[in-house]
């Protein structure tokens, strides 16, 4: 490698060295500072992240880095944007409520932006190495910010379990990746891909397809890699689940994406048949299950299930309309899930007792009419109900499972999300037709700020949704 | 007209209303008073600019008329609007009915008055879009964001079992209209389109017709609704609030009927003829059903609600008659439905403020002390029953000559029907209006209030006019309906002969 290929690829991963050498600074400030530096470290993280969003947008910068290993391109600057959106969101959630939390450290705003560093990373990847180790970059971070609130007995154990699970399936994802390069002998993306064809692919590969496919399935929580997600998102302290709920899904999904179109583009009819039936499992299970859930994060963590389902539904496709639906997919999930997280974390009752049971919810529109119409909107929205951003989200992933003639998948897809609809519904029903309970404490600005935002963005996405598909579609036309 | 967007400024101008009841406060001395006279004034505004649109109608044009086009999220999806001689009509429907829910609802909701008319605005929104949109997938969005304020309205404001009522309601909804969304993305990759009257140009294959057929008539089946997909209609109307109630039966139920014209017949012409006995059959026995279901009942709005199962049969029936006299019959029929249970409905709602029952038992001899009331009643009754004179006379009638023209035996049964309703109406009126005035209740009720006459009058004048003259509504309907019935018959030979020539 000469200096002028050093460099090139030095200019490529600026994002990820700005944060990168940001987050070493903030840990050295923390050193130094002590423990009231926390509030400080988390604004210049929040600063830090968006420094590297604002890169992203404004510096244009496309090709292989790092002999092959990175790659920056269309599909990767939307995801890592989307990606940066919500680390910065989920980090000034915890911003007002770090000290109800007990996260009022600052290592956890250094350890966010760690797992951001390896997010953006595995968004990049195009080899199965760097996909492995920025995956672990990631998932070390956030196992440790899972049970960040030591003296919890549920944040520990969320946190055990969530490494536990998670290091069983990155073991299952080197497992699968050693029996791929065995077969193809190659790790770079591209090469995989000419050193495979359809006829001649070996069933060993396919043996390692399936425990690639099975490692990522862990990561974005779909069925049946799911078991982890209600107990994580239930025990983590609540600005870290809002966190996990947003970032690294979509770096995971995005990873998926790109290994299953460009690395595997080839044995396209052995992956989709996975693909398929996991989207079938989740949407199913994300539909069930949840109806009996009387917590809110639970609720969450059975909708996350279900709308990675939804999102695998474009993906199953495996084409461009497809791949496209994936991404605006994740975009508005993403955004529906930070400000549903927001809502949740402003349920605290005027003693200071946090409450997230669905039924605490009761008579909001008379308590706190503004509150209760973001939430509705965001509960249409999650159901895919139109006007609301949701629906057009379901959409583009139907309608490119249709164009893939995947009829099956897309009926049993809709009749799942009617199911979906009746607990999303009973959030509205709670809200609206029961009585008024004691009301909640006052809403931090921070809290409001991001779910009306939110709010806005789900009401208001026909009218400039045409922008955000537009940018989805030729983000998804690089990797075709 | 000039290019002034009348239909956007028609569909989107209850929002004005929305915007100002939003900054308003419904608690002080006038803040009620305040709520009520804004949202009435944004419905006759609105009702008023409407009218524009009739009299800017040309009859004679039998196309898509003051259309609107932009472009709208991409991947061929436009905001395209215009409206023809099936949908004009029902522009006005809806805009017309509207302040009559905003009167009715004058006194009858107690609580949250503010929400509650936001609500009615959207809902108006929704529906409105429903019948100017030109692209299918805007279709879809209006169609299926009506169920969002519709929910609301019966699970806030609703009766006592109003939760289980407008979980049905939705959910049922929803799971016809999704599987219509997925045939209207096949059409899209089919068609290469979403444009409506690009769509009705193009010739689906017979094959993938059946099937597009299903999925329509899943969606729009539930909504009509027919037999067997009827039943969250009486538990809905039956909790719903009055004036949800109207709009209930006067405009959502004619959202069904709209599709399966201008989507199920006029798009797929060989699976309509294939499936027609199919139809046929579900009216006929909707209609008797019904008919004998409604006579049982006890409560006044759920026997209302059986009967607009029954009258929705002959509209069925008048549609995949598939021709001239059946469609107009349908479209006439839907319209006079509209206005005739709407009023029907506020009937129940005026006895109903009173006593806070709807028991068909606990009234009886209510013409000694309501004789106005009495009359409005039996006006609405006998244009329930069909009875010559009354605008539902013309609508049945003409449906039965339409299917009649393809299917005698079920002209015949069909025509059983009229005699039931005349049974179930007839005996609903005896048994509140007539008899003796006994309950003790009943005695200190007053006669209907200025309020309650400008509510009912009109509808008494517009259900005996359209009921001697017609011709207003067949003149703006004759053009879109003869190209819509020559299109069909094209198609069908057009199959016929591609028949013949393999064998």
């Amino acid at each position: 490698m000469t200096a002028d290929t050093i460099l090139a690829s030095l200019s490529l991963s600026a994002p990820e060295i700005i944060l990168a050498v940001g987050a070493l600074v903030l840990l050295m400030i923390g050193v130094f500072a002590g423990e009231r530096s926390a509030t400080a470290v988390t604004g210049l993280g929040i600063v830090l992240l968006a420094a590297a969003a604002l890169w992203l947008i404004f510096v244009p910068g496309e090709g292989l880095a790092f002999g092959g290993a990175y790659l920056a391109d269309g599909f990767s600057r939307f995801m890592k944007v989307a990606a940066l959106v919500g680390s910065i969101t989920a980090m000034i959630l915890g911003l007002g409520q770090a000290r109800t939390y007990k996260l009022d450290r600052f290592e956890y705003p250094v350890l966010l932006i760690i797992a951001t560093l390896g997010i953006l990373l595995l968004i990049s990847a195009h080899d199965l190495i760097s996909l492995y180790l920025s995956l672990e970059l990631q998932s070390l971070a956030l196992y440790v910010v899972a049970a960040i609130n030591r003296d919890s007995v549920k944040s520990t154990e969320a946190g055990l379990k969530y490494f536990v699970l998670g290091a069983l399936s990155s073991g299952m994802l080197l497992y699968g990746m050693s029996l791929v390069y065995g077969f193809t002998g190659h790790t770079t993306f591209d090469a995989i891909a000419q050193a495979l064809s359809a006829e001649t692919r070996s069933l060993g590969l396919v043996f390692g397809l399936v425990f690639i496919l099975a490692g990522l399935a862990f990561k974005i929580s779909a069925v049946p890699f799911h078991m982890w997600t209600p107990d994580v998102y239930e025990g983590a302290p609540t600005p870290v689940t809002a966190f996990f709920a947003a970032a690294p899904k979509i770096a995971a999904m995005a990873i998926l994406t790109r290994l299953v179109v460009t690395a595997f583009h080839p044995v396209l009819a052995d992956w989709r048949q996975i693909i398929v039936f996991i989207s079938i499992a989740s949407m199913l299970l994300g539909a069930f299950a949840a109806i009996g859930q009387r917590n809110f994060k639970r609720l969450m963590a059975y909708s996350s299930i279900g709308h990675m389902g939804y999102a695998l539904v474009g993906l199953a496709a495996g084409s461009q309309a497809g791949v496209s639906g994936v991404m605006l997919y994740m975009v508005i999930y993403m955004v529906m899930t930070l400000g549903s997280f927001a809502i949740i974390l402003a349920m605290r009752r005027k003693d200071g007792v946090i409450v997230e049971n669905i039924d605490d919810l009761a008579g909001l529109s008379s308590t706190n009419p503004f509150m209760a119409v973001v939430l509705t909107a965001l509960m249409f929205s999650l159901a895919g109900i139109p006007p609301m951003a949701g629906f057009f989200g379901k959409y583009f992933v139907f309608l490119a499972a249709i164009q893939a003639q995947l009829y099956g998948l897309a009926v049993i897809g809709v009749l799942a999300s009617v199911v979906g609809a009746y607990y999303y519904l009973r959030i509205v029903k709670v809200m609206w037709f029961d009585e008024a309970k004691e009301g909640f404490d006052r809403t931090s600005g921070e809290l409001r700020l991001v779910y009306g935002l939110s709010g806005l963005f789900v009401v208001a996405y026909v009218l400039f949704g045409w922008a955000l598909g537009g940018a989805a579609d030729v983000a998804a036309a690089t990797l075709f | 007209m000039t290019d002034w967007p009348i239909l956007s400024t028609v569909t989107f101008l209850p929002l004005v209303g929305v915007v100002l009841l939003l900054l308003m406060r419904e608690d002080g001395p006038n803040g009620r008073r305040n709520i009520l006279n804004v949202s009435l004034l944004t419905t006759l505004v609105t009702f008023v600019v409407s009218i524009f649109i009739w009299t800017g109608f040309d009859n004679a044009n039998p196309g898509f008329q003051m259309v609107e086009k932009h472009g709208w999220l991409g991947g061929g999806i436009s905001y395209h609007l215009g409206v023809d001689g099936i949908s004009m009509l029902f522009v006005i429907l809806t805009t017309f009915l509207m302040p009559f829910c905003v009167l009715a609802s004058w006194l009858a909701i107690e609580k949250r008055l503010k929400e509650y008319m936001i609500a009615f605005l959207i809902l108006e929104v929704m529906m409105l879009g429903v019948f100017v949109s030109l692209d299918i997938v805007l279709f879809y969005v209006f169609f299926e964001a009506g169920l969002i304020p519709m929910f609301l309205i019966i699970g806030v404001w609703g009766g006592k079992d109003r939760v289980y009522a407008s979980y049905k309601f939705f959910l049922y909804t929803l799971l016809g209209s999704v599987l219509m969304l997925l045939a209207i993305m096949a059409m899209y990759w089919q068609a290469g389109t979403t444009d409506i009257p690009a769509l009705l140009a193009y010739k689906f294959p017979p094959q993938m017709q059946i099937w597009l057929w299903l999925a329509f008539f899943a969606s729009f089946a539930v909504k009509m609704p027919m037999w067997p997909v009827h039943t969250w209609l009486p538990d809905a109307h039956v909790q719903a609030p009055t004036a949800g109630s109207v709009i209930l039966a006067g405009i959502l139920l004619k959202l069904g009927g709209y599709g399966l014209i201008r989507f199920s017949l006029a798009m797929f012409p060989n699976a309509s003829e294939f499936f027609a006995p199919l139809v046929f059959s579900l009216s006929v026995i909707a209609i008797i059903y019904t008919s004998l279901v409604a006579m049982m009942q006890e409560d006044i709005k759920k026997l209302i609600a059986y009967s607009s199962v029954a009258h929705m049969g002959y509209v069925t029936m008048g549609i995949f008659a598939a021709n001239a006299q059946g469609l107009q019959g349908a479209l006439f029929q839907m319209l006079s439905h509209g206005i005739v249970s709407g009023a029907l409905f506020l009937c129940v709602g005026v006895v109903y403020d009173r006593t806070h029952t709807r028991e068909i038992a606990a009234y009886g001899g209510l013409v000694n002390n309501m004789p106005k009331y009495a009359v409005a009643m039996m006006v609405f009754t006998m244009a329930n029953v069909g009875l010559p004179g009354t605008s539902g006379f013309i609508g049945e009638f003409l449906t039965l000559i339409g299917v009649f023209r393809a299917n005698t035996w079920v002209a015949l049964f069909a025509a059983t029907g009229v005699i039931l309703s005349a049974a179930y109406a007839l005996w609903l009126y005896r048994r509140v209006i007539f008899g003796a005035l006994e309950k003790e209740k009943l005695k200190a009720l007053l006669d209907l209030s200025p309020r309650e006459q400008l509510i009912l009058y009109p509808l008494i004048a517009l259900t005996l006019f359209f009921g001697v003259y017609p011709a207003p509504v067949f003149d703006v309907t004759a053009a879109s309906v003869d190209l819509l019935v020559n299109n069909y018959t094209a198609a069908l030979h057009a199959a016929q002969d591609v028949a013949l020539s393999m064998n």
